[in-house]
């Protein structure tokens, strides 16, 4: 049973969070076996690290450690990087969980996206930087940084908007008026108008005559007035020539529709049928195509020509308008049946609403329609010299001003009032400005005509009724007050119908109202092919709604004419309204501005013309107006596409959906991360009110030379160097009304750091505070940093709270208030201040818990055990870095290898199922044959040929010695182009291969791997960077651009000619372990590498196992070290796979990575013993310092920490009987050696004194200090023990306390700065926080391990941030207080750490070594000793036969021997003198 | 002898893989414009660079060298950049020895991050080179 169970785990784990941590554990899983998938919420990996500028204590700069991780987390076989992704839920059991995961569309698709950058380029819409704090702006297609990997774009589209565009929603055809809006404010205008011509097919004419739903729904309204988004379309329209504009090439699919009808709607459903491939002929009875667009709209809205040329344009997609054609009588609509495959009815509402009062039909009585007609078609029409129109609707008003252009007095009969009149608002008004005189409530009763002809109207006086059915309320008829006015010409103008005989013979149903009945979702008709849509469907209706009728027929007549179902197409949107609150942070934010107003022609001029009434604005009244719209500046994409047409990789897809996935893995690694401290509540610092207080995160932004300030220290507000810069620390830190009662722990070092990197920048004289509560500069090397920090940069720390922030009027400075120590009360003023914010747990990290049924601590923080550091409350589910608790960079990476480690010991069983490893075809042996060069030279779309003439440097490419094959490509990194290299490889016997394009340090791998699938050797291989370093660095110069393309390409070639293959040596390996020293350390190390599988050697030179927490019996959380160390010490004994040799030392190692030989001694050196191993593991541990300082040794009552700890559970009377005790912190021996903090003494002091007074409640408890370093949620204890009365007194270093015995009566004096002077005390016993120093063993340990010792005697990690558990020489790895003092929690996790990073070797089948490394000539080696001395890595020795070696094994590969080689003995393969020199040959002295 | 303007210095820039190069890629992802005179040779480390491949350059024709390697502290071969300018340091005086003057080859420290830091290096040192003139081994 248990077997299959084993058998059952997957080979898999799922890492969540994309920061260092998830980064680390990683890269440790893939390279212990397994396979990974790493999910990370936003768009790239990388996560804080990647925002800071330089790291602490060493002042590296972050991304420059960083990028090579992230690079090589990339492109790594086993991971796969799940970006923009998000983990929804988890289900199943430890080794075997179901993950599912929702993969938030990017709307770029990352296998095609090369990451460019020209689609942002591109992009209208500019959004704050989140990468930047804010402080600076990116695209609404952005990657979040510049080396973020993978270097993919996403487009941000906003799923929450603060600003909801009602106008897209509100437009029948839903335009995107935003789009266009911000396109306008950009001054882009032929892109603004291909945003309107994709949806809209009749620009000039909607930009003139549409009733613009949308400015009514304008969410602007609410604040001002609505964006002019008709006259911005109109303004778009008029910039571009239609006549030359291009027109899309069309396949034909060979299918016929007949429209009938060439209004608004049949030009709409025929404009976009022909765009898909159809053959479209539309039926117009009348003389000319445009329907009402052109015989009912005057030309003063709608100029005859410009109608013209928008259908002109829809002919040039093919479309055939055939003029003079009725259908019903030149054709029947069965007829259009037979010869078309559909047919789509459009034919309007041509037919007028009759009076039907005495004398209509006489001569003088014309209805609107036909009126319209009549002057429209340019036909002589004279209405005499007065005009009464009927009717209140917009063909009245059109009628009205049309007669008024005749010269004719016109007076307008409506029958209601104003505020019922169905006509726009504005067209009533124009009418009035053109003087024409509504007459309201009135209604004619007959036409009174003299001579045959019209000569007087007889009316009615009405008033209003009860409502209709329309809700207007009913005119009715006053009796008697009839009325007669004189008239010539009489215009009804009442309304509109369809004529639909033609349809009824046809045999469509048709409604009551005289209009085809349709499937009002798809416009199908009750006939099989027959569709109808427009006024004919619906009655007149707007312009707009014809148009969306003919786009939705022209979609059922696709579906109909490909055989598919008709689906609904909705044109509903939910229209949503703003809410209170956000108008008034929208008017808070962007302030009242009213429409700029399109001029007009004077009334007076205009009824003198049919000219346009109606002005285009200005370009600047355009972008003036295009700007207030708020949806473009808030909301994200908006689905301009500007970005689609640039990029011509293809890689943009708007249509892109969330795909949801389930994945299969054995265990789960939460590595979320922190969210700073957002201190806009904490009012009293100005932070959101003051432009110069910036957060920390802000500031190291600020600091970065790739930040929003180019790296010029320069203050926000007025972009001027500061002079006095502030650090405000434990902001959100230590603050237990913010629910932050904890210690952030990294803030007061990287304040420090940022102090000292300020100063560096900044040449001029700049002053920089810290004010601080304690310095808790605890970490390894912080402590040094921190003094180096005062002294050396003279960084002034100010040990004081600060109260309040306040601006100074004149200057923009800001005023500090606070008390020194003394309670001097101080104002002091800066340009700028820096909130040293502190960290909460991450938000996305407490859902992820939520949704994953993980425990969580009072703050919110992953809840873990004392002695099980990274272990989550559901086994199987680790945690690491920052959301475990505060932590720096190096403790997060430690959790990470020990969250692999705990991982890899689980899933051991399944290790290797699920990694891969690639198989090749075998390798070509080139050696002997002429070199035959291949150059692949990119376009990278147009980044390198839009600016380098690519067809030039392939020709010339071709001339260069060697060449026997050139091609171009437009992106060489694509999948087909990997294809095609190979193919040309193999044709034209291609030995070495030149791809010109971007940078090696990301693609090189990429080609690499495709000459080797093509069985060339991976080193016979070059890059030449015509992008990255030509094309993108001299784009304003085309022609030295190319000549540099050609000159790199030139220096390519000639030294592939000169490569050779180069083979890593594949070593076998042992697969055991050595770990030196029995501790917690050791033991954990020993235990993980054992639970994995790995046979183990532990090594402790005293006669027991357990070292120094033998000695520790009070646990900071209640669990039992004891009990603990018991317990690991029963399953060290009786795990089989570890050795526990006891009573034993090293005596002597050799060998390297993977094949270490060592002797081991025990019995004093009587018994010698040699193993075999693969790594080792060093785990010497620590000490307590005993000196004589203060007494100690002297006085029986003056205890170290230790020795306090073994009295209280050793002998507690003594204790319980105590009256008063004192403890002096930082009790150190004085020396630049003991300059260091040993991070665990603030912390077990106050537990000791906490547990005192626990079992002596009346015992005054003093204890002296210089800060108090109870870092992260250790602060709880230091605020319970102030809380329970133990009195906290500070020292400093230049008033130390001073301890003396009376009659062996302690007596110990110090200086209470508080106070101001000297305070005495008795104490019964003085305690003693001695500090932590390194085991007498590790001096020898580090020479016969050959690794380096820190100035202080702890072993010297590789790196101090991103390898603090490996040693610089491979294969070696150190853990626990060996490496620094510590707590067991981080003894525990840095041992696994240890055992994670030993088992990316040990997993390994064999060793691959060597490849780009040194090689020693040994005859012309002298044995001069240069090289030994040179390397950084100890790698060179001098052998038995007085030569020099260097280990393929070891050496990495700098090449500093083989340039410091006196006799060049020494070569760096790849990297021979020959090969580099023949590059500045070929560039300066080209030959051939 | 051609005015400085007309003048174009040919500059070879041997360049760490880690810092240097990787700033040189960066002042082309923001498009930082410098003028071309610059060729980037990359080797492993600024520590790489023998001596040698200084002097070559000169004698093949170049009219300027340099070496930009990791920030000082922030070698990613530890201290590799050092050496590299101890070296740089010797090739100054062989040059001023020779007559072609120190001025001619210069080491710089950079990291990563520091794009605009490499544009204004390849800047900073075409317009050293353009006033120093045409090398005189070039041609002769």
């Amino acid at each position: 049973m248990a077997k299959k169970l084993e058998s059952e785990k997957v080979g898999a784990v799922l890492i969540i969070g994309g920061g260092i941590g998830g980064i680390q554990a990683s890269l440790d899983l893939a390279e212990s076996g397994y396979k990974v998938y790493l999910v990370e919420d936003s768009p790239a990996i990388g996560g804080v690290m990647a925002q800071l500028d330089k790291t602490l204590p060493t002042n590296d700069c972050s991304m420059c450690i960083l990028s090579p991780k992230l690079v090589e987390c990339g492109r790594h076989l086993n991971i796969d990087l799940l970006t923009y992704s998000e983990v929804l839920g988890v289900k199943g059991e430890p080794g075997n969980f179901t993950v599912s995961i929702k993969k938030k569309a990017r709307f770029v698709d990352t296998a095609k996206c090369t990451g460019c950058g020209v689609c942002a380029q591109g992009c209208p819409i500019i959004m704050p930087n989140e990468f930047d704090e804010g402080l600076g702006e990116r695209k609404a297609i952005y990657t979040p940084y510049l080396q973020a990997v993978p270097r993919t774009y996403a487009i941000d589209k906003r799923e929450e908007r603060p600003c909801h565009a009602a106008c897209k929603e509100a437009c029948p055809i839903h335009m995107n008026v935003q789009g266009y809006a911000a396109l306008i404010a950009e001054g882009k205008f032929k892109e603004a108008y291909d945003l309107i011509r994709s949806t809209n097919p009749l620009p000039a004419v909607c930009g003139r005559v549409c009733y613009a739903p949308c400015e009514e729904a304008c969410n602007r309204s609410q604040l001002d007035e609505p964006i002019a988004s008709r006259a911005l379309k109109r303004f778009a329209a008029d910039q571009i020539d239609i006549e030359s504009y291009e027109v899309p090439q069309i396949t034909k699919n060979g299918k016929r529709v007949a429209i009938v009808g060439s209004g608004p709607g049949g030009l709409a459903a025929a404009h976009d049928l022909a765009l898909n491939g159809y053959e479209v002929t539309v039926f117009e009875v009348l003389p000319e195509p445009g329907g009402m667009l052109r015989y009912g709209i005057p030309a003063y809205r709608l100029p005859k020509d410009i109608l013209s040329r928008d259908i002109g344009y829809i002919e040039k997609l093919g479309v055939d308008i055939k003029t003079n054609v009725e259908i019903g009588k030149e054709i029947t609509l069965e007829q259009l049946r037979q010869d078309y495959q559909a047919v789509f009815i459009a034919s309007g509402a041509p037919r007028s609403l009759r009076l039907d009062i005495p004398g209509e039909d006489s001569t003088g009585v014309i209805h609107a329609i036909e009126f319209l007609r009549r002057v429209n078609n340019r036909e002589k029409v004279d209405v005499g010299k007065r005009v009464a129109v009927i009717g209140g609707g917009n063909a009245a008003m059109d009628a009205a001003r049309v007669a008024r252009r005749l010269r004719a007095e016109v007076k307008v009969i409506y029958r209601r009032s104003r505020s019922e009149m169905p006509a726009n608002d504005e067209e009533v008004r124009a009418a009035e400005e053109e003087g024409i005189d509504i007459i309201f409530l009135a209604n004619p009763v007959r036409v009174i005509t003299a001579g045959g002809k019209v000569s007087k109207l007889e009316c009615i006086k009405m008033k209003l009724g009860e409502p209709d059915d329309s809700g207007r309320r009913r005119p009715v008829p006053i009796e008697g007050s009839e009325f007669i006015i004189d008239v010539n010409t009489v215009i009804p103008a009442l309304g509109q119908a369809p004529d639909v005989e033609f349809a009824r013979e046809a045999g469509l149903k048709i409604t009551g109202r005289e209009t085809i009945t349709v499937n009002e979702a798809t416009l199908a008709t009750n006939i099989d092919g027959l569709f109808a849509g427009g006024d004919v469907v619906t009655g007149p209706a707007m312009v707009i709604e014809a148009i969306a009728a003919g786009k939705k027929a022209a979609l059922s007549i696709d579906e109909y004419l490909k055989g598919e179902t008709l689906t609904a197409k909705s044109d509903e949107r939910a229209l949503q309204e703003l809410n209170e609150d956000e108008i008034v942070a929208l008017k808070k934010r962007f302030g009242l501005k009213n429409r700029v107003k399109s001029k007009q022609l004077k009334p007076e001029t205009r009824i003198k013309s049919f000219k346009e009434v109606e002005k285009v604005y200005s370009v600047a009244a355009a972008r003036k107006e295009a700007r207030r719209c708020l949806a473009s500046q808030i909301e994200g994409c908006f689905e301009c596409r500007e970005c689609e047409k640039r990029c011509e990789a293809d890689a943009i897809n708007h249509e892109m959906q969330d795909e949801y996935l389930d994945i299969n893995v054995g265990s789960i690694i939460m590595s979320p991360g922190l969210d700073e401290y957002e201190p806009s509540s904490l009012i009293n610092y100005g932070y959101g009110k003051y432009p110069d207080v910036v957060t920390s995160i802000q500031f190291e932004r600020m600091l970065n030379a790739s930040g929003p300030f180019h790296g010029e220290l320069v203050r926000p507000s007025d972009k001027k160097p500061p002079q006095k810069i502030a650090w405000i620390q434990c902001v959100g830190s230590r603050d237990e009304s913010n629910n932050a009662g904890y210690c952030s722990s990294v803030c007061c070092t990287y304040a420090i750091k940022q102090a000292i990197i300020a100063k560096e920048h900044a040449p001029h004289k700049l002053d920089t505070t810290i004010f601080f509560i304690d310095v808790r500069t605890f970490g390894k090397g912080y402590e040094q940093y921190y003094h180096r920090a005062e002294e050396e940069y003279k960084v002034r720390c100010v040990r004081s709270r600060i109260f309040s922030v306040e601006q100074v009027k004149n200057t923009g400075n800001l005023l500090l208030r606070y008390a020194e120590e003394d309670g001097t009360l101080k104002n002091e003023e800066f340009d700028l201040v820096v909130l040293s914010v502190g960290f909460q747990p991450s938000a996305k990290g407490v859902k992820l818990a939520e949704r994953l049924n993980i425990d969580l601590n009072k703050y919110r923080f992953c809840q873990t055990g004392e002695f099980s550091p990274v272990a989550t409350s559901r086994p199987g589910i680790f945690v690491t870095g920052a959301f475990q608790a505060p932590k720096d960079i190096p403790e997060t990476v430690i959790q990470a290898s020990a969250a692999a480690a705990n991982s890899s010991a689980l899933l051991s069983s399944a290790r290797h199922t699920l990694a891969v490893e690639k198989e090749y075809p075998a390798e070509k042996d080139v050696s002997g044959e002429p070199p035959r060069v291949g150059v692949f030279i990119c376009h990278c779309g147009i980044n390198i040929g839009g600016y380098v003439n690519v067809p030039e440097v392939k020709e010339y490419a071709a001339t260069l010695p060697n060449v026997v094959f050139v091609d171009r490509n437009l992106y060489t990194c694509s999948q087909d182009t990997q294809e095609k290299i190979k193919e040309k490889i193999k044709e034209y016997g291609l030995n070495r291969v030149v791809v010109a394009s971007c940078t090696p340090r990301t693609h090189e791998p990429l080609f690499q791997e495709t000459i080797r699938e093509a069985g060339l050797n991976r080193f016979l291989f070059e890059m030449a960077n015509i992008r990255d370093q030509c094309s993108w660095v001299h784009m304003h110069e085309p022609k030295k651009a190319t000549e540099k393309a050609k000159g790199l390409i030139r220096m390519a070639v000639a030294r592939v000619a000169l490569l050779e293959p180069l083979h890593k040596v594949t070593l076998g390996l042992s697969h055991d372990a050595l770990v030196i020293g029995g501790g917690v350390a050791g033991m954990t190390a020993a235990l993980n590498l054992a639970e994995q599988g790995f046979k183990t050697y532990l090594v402790e030179r005293e006669k027991e196992l357990g070292g120094w927490t033998r000695k520790i019996h009070l646990s900071l959380n209640g669990e039992s070290p004891q009990g603990f160390l018991k317990s690991l010490i029963e399953r060290v004994e009786a795990n089989p796979r570890i050795e526990v040799l006891i009573d034993t030392v090293v005596v002597k190692t050799d060998g390297f990575i993977g094949n270490f030989k060592t002797t081991l001694a025990s019995e004093n050196g009587q018994k010698q013993r040699f193993v075999e191993h693969g790594v080792i593991i060093v785990a010497s541990g620590a000490k307590e310092y005993r000196g004589s300082e203060y007494l100690l040794g002297q006085n029986k009552n003056v205890l170290t920490l230790s020795d306090l700890e073994e009295k209280i559970i050793g002998s507690p009377q003594e204790i319980t009987s105590a009256k008063d005790i004192a403890m002096i912190l930082c009790a150190r021996p004085p020396g630049k050696n003991h300059d260091y903090c040993s991070r665990v003494c603030c912390t077990v002091a106050v537990k000791n004194a906490l547990k005192i007074k626990e079992i002596n409640p009346g015992a005054n408890i003093y204890i002296l200090y210089k800060d108090v370093r109870t870092y992260g949620f250790k602060e709880e204890l230091y605020t319970k023990a102030r809380k329970e009365g133990i009195i906290f007194i500070r020292y400093s270093n230049d008033r130390l306390p001073r301890a003396g015995s009376i009659d062996g009566k302690l007596e110990v004096v110090t200086f209470d700065p508080i106070l101001g002077e000297e305070l005495i005390l008795s104490p019964d016993f003085l305690v003693l926080a001695t500090p932590i120093v390194p085991s007498e063993g590790n001096e020898e340990l580090s020479k016969i391990l050959k690794v380096p010792l820190t100035e202080e005697g702890f072993f010297h990690e590789a790196h101090v941030k991103l390898a603090p558990v490996d040693f610089a020489s491979e294969g070696i790895f150190l853990c626990g207080t060996a490496h620094s003092p510590k707590f067991i929690d981080e003894t525990i996790a840095q041992a696994q750490a240890a055992a994670g990073r030993a088992t990316t070797i040990l997993a390994k089948q064999q060793l691959e070594v060597g490849g780009a490394v040194c090689q020693v000539n040994a005859e012309k080696c002298k044995a001069c000793l240069t090289c030994v001395r040179v390397c950084p890595y100890d790698v060179p020795y001098i052998n038995e036969d007085g030569v020099a070696v260097i280990e393929v094994a070891k050496c990495r590969g700098c090449g500093v021997c083989a340039a410091e080689c006196p006799r060049e003995a020494i070569q760096l393969l790849n990297y021979k003198k020959e090969q580099v020199i023949v590059k500045s040959q070929a560039l300066l002295t080209p030959i051939g | 002898m051609p005015s400085a303007e007309q003048f174009e210095p040919e500059i070879v820039a041997f360049s760490c893989h880690y810092c240097a190069y990787a700033a040189a890629d960066l002042a082309g992802v923001m498009r930082l414009q410098y003028p071309t005179n610059i060729k980037i040779v990359k080797l492993p480390c600024s520590g790489t660079v023998d001596i040698l491949y200084i002097l070559k350059a000169f004698e093949q024709g170049a009219d300027g060298v340099f070496v930009a390697g990791c920030l000082k502290e922030g070698c990613h071969f530890i201290e590799g950049n050092l050496r590299a300018e101890r070296r740089v340091e010797r090739a100054k005086n062989l040059l001023d020895k020779i007559g072609l003057g120190k001025d001619r080859v210069e080491m710089f420290f950079m990291s990563s991050a520091e794009g605009g830091r490499f544009s204004e290096v390849a800047r900073e040192m075409t317009e050293r080179i353009r006033k120093l003139g045409p090398s005189p081994i070039k041609g002769g």
